[in-house]
């Protein structure tokens, strides 16, 4: 039973962070129709800022600063982002998709080795944090805590995401430029104010998603890389574009992973990929996406 | 979907000759003026021209962009890998043929999947199940090896033995360049009378416009399905080339950054020209190796090479010379 329980909490760890990567994802790809390829690299910004500063201040700091520092990586992924957009994505709006995907790609490129530069090629770890919490005991098995507070910001995220999309004004202007971009401004709405937001708030959602899982995991070049295929998968099976569907996604892609590792380790992720490929076939635009 | 004014246009080809000979003699004398860690490097550079050939069918005369063209590359590479581990085979043309054979399989079945969307659906999709190959290859240690990859001894070429004393430059620098070689005017050959076909023109009938191409009777699914089994079968040739270049598969060739290089080598020599890609790909197979030895962080100095590439010259080198050249002209006349 508690095998089970753990399990559970694990699938549920699992989609949490997925849900903050492929949440931005979908988000940038909702309002801006733009698939960001360098979207797992602001993940990857994310984990490393963390690590980094967790490291720096870990000398005789007390711990509740150190849990404070945490988010540090999502408000440095989300100024990156606010900085990358209008410089780098923006004069590519009117060009044809094949570009912005070659724009992000290059961007992959140069985030990925400006992490190296500044990080250097070893992991980069935060560990004190997820050991300073301990652990519970669940039945006969112990499980961390901090895994616990992960799923806890992993919800919270979600729950602040919906209701600054759903009942908020921004949220409606934000809906409203999504649905239909010239029409939202020649009814006054300020377009490229509204594509910094949600670009901004995309790589916060990605940069937090790194800066919760470094403390339990280390930060690695490459992360980002292998962070953006499985990203793929949730918005793919949830259709791009929704957060209703990147949270089913993240869960779906949560459960089979964790079940997959202790059922069928082999074929785990090819597992992911097809289930990917069924929804596409059978419903195109994903479980939750809207034709376009 | 495409703003950009076409350059392609029905060419002869006698109007090709001119450039197209010299080009051949050179590729052909090169190996006796430089040395052979060049003359290899170069053949890399036009295993990777047949594959970004391949996957411009795609791109450039289809308006399919494929993030997932390692798949292909990947399946031939492999194919030739597990031939020799589970036949104990050298012959390259047997490697080859399987390389053809597994590679037109992998996009038949891709393929059928893929073609029925387009645009960033079609990337995404192909990426995806690109990595379900990766995956595999990844995960499957005792067929595959995981990530040390399998091992293929120097390869017999058209049954000979092997005449080089067992110095592998000098085969790969000689015998094996010439062998790629024609592999490649082969290709050069095969994909431009198939991009000059009707065939070739209905897919860039579809390309401009897919309502009015339907209008006039093109069955577009299947024509983009036929495009993409050629242009998986080109990359899967160019996977089965490269691997007596490298000695080993390795799972890399399959993860889909190495598609994006594919994409970067195309769009760098400019996917609305024919010779275009090749040209691409040599360079690009320059730049990359030139790059790794100046600085730790080639990955970056590519990576703004290639947003400067996509926000100035979207036409890329070949495009590009091929738009200046009018201009040029008019001025040396004047």
């Amino acid at each position: 039973m508690d095998i089970l329980v753990i399990h559970l909490f694990n699938a549920l760890l699992y989609a949490s962070v997925l849900f903050l990567i492929a949440g931005g994802l979908s988000l940038i790809y909702g309002v801006m129709r733009i698939v960001n390829l360098a979207h797992g690299n602001l993940y990857a910004f994310g984990a490393y800022v963390t690590a980094w500063v967790v490291g720096q201040a870990l000398a005789g700091a007390h711990p509740v600063i150190l849990y404070l520092l945490l988010p540090a990586g999502a408000f440095a992924a989300a100024l990156l982002g606010a900085i990358l957009e209008p410089t780098l994505l923006r004069p590519f709006y009117r060009r044809a998709e094949e570009y912005q995907l070659l724009v992000t790609f290059g961007l992959l490129m140069i985030l990925e080795d400006l992490m190296r530069f500044f990080w250097g090629p070893y992991p980069l770890t935060a560990t004190s944090l997820f050991e300073k919490m301990g652990s519970l005991k669940i039945g006969e098995s112990v499980y961390p805590r901090y895994h616990l507070l992960v799923i806890g910001i992993g919800v919270l995220a979600a729950g602040f995401l919906w209701a600054f999309v759903y009942k908020t004004r921004f949220g409606v202007v934000l809906r409203a430029t999504s649905q239909d971009m010239r029409r939202a401004s020649a009814m006054g709405v300020n377009v490229n104010r509204v594509y910094i937001q949600a670009f901004t708030i995309g790589c916060f959602m990605a940069g937090l998603g790194g800066a919760i899982v470094v403390p339990g995991q280390s930060a690695v070049l490459g992360m980002g890389v292998d962070a953006l295929v499985l990203a793929f998968v949730v918005v793919v099976v949830g259709g791009l574009g929704s957060l209703e569907g990147a949270l089913v996604g993240a869960l779906i892609v949560g459960i089979v992973r964790e079940f997959g590792v202790s059922v069928f380790p082999e074929v785990e992720l090819a597992v992911l990929y097809l289930i990917a490929v069924v929804v596409l076939l059978v419903r195109p635009a994903g479980l939750f996406g809207r034709t376009a | 979907m495409s703003t950009v004014p076409l350059t392609l246009q029905a060419r002869s080809p006698m109007k090709a000759l001119p450039w197209a000979v010299p080009v051949a003699l050179l590729l052909f004398a090169l190996p006796q003026a430089i040395d052979p860690y060049k003359t290899i490097l170069l053949a890399y550079g036009l295993v990777m021209g047949i594959a970004a050939l391949g996957f411009n069918l795609l791109l450039g005369y289809t308006g399919l962009l494929s993030f997932g063209h390692s798949a292909y590359f990947g399946v031939g590479a492999y194919a030739v890998a597990l031939i020799f581990k589970y036949f104990h085979v050298r012959s390259m043309e047997l490697f080859l043929l399987g390389a053809i054979l597994a590679s037109l399989v992998v996009s038949a079945l891709f393929g059928f999947v893929c073609v029925r969307y387009t645009r960033i659906f079609f990337g995404i999709l192909t990426l995806a199940l690109s990595q379900v190959l990766w995956s595999l290859a990844f995960k499957f240690y005792p067929i595959t090896g995981g990530t040390d990859g399998l091992r293929v001894p120097t390869p017999t070429l058209l049954g000979l033995p092997i005449d080089t004393a067992g110095d592998k430059i000098l085969f790969l620098a000689r015998n094996y360049y010439y062998y790629v070689l024609g592999f490649f005017f082969a290709c050069v050959l095969v994909m431009w009378v198939i991009v000059n076909s009707p065939f070739g023109k209905a897919l860039q009938a579809i390309r401009d416009n897919e309502t009015r191409a339907e209008f006039v009777g093109i069955h577009i699914r299947r024509y983009r399905f036929v495009a993409f089994l050629v242009s998986g079968v080109f990359t899967g040739i160019a996977g089965a080339l490269w691997v007596p270049l490298n000695g080993l598969t390795t799972p890399d060739i399959l993860y889909w950054p190495f598609s994006g290089e594919i994409v970067f080598m195309t769009v760098l020599g400019g996917f609305r020209t024919f010779s275009g890609p090749i040209f691409g790909a040599v360079a690009f197979n320059y730049l990359k190796t030139s790059a790794v030895g100046f600085t730790t962080y080639w990955q970056a100095l590519l990576g703004a090479i290639l947003v400067f590439l996509v926000l100035a010259l979207p036409g890329g080198i070949v495009g590009t010379v091929v738009q200046l050249f009018p201009i040029l002209k008019k001025r040396f006349s004047r």
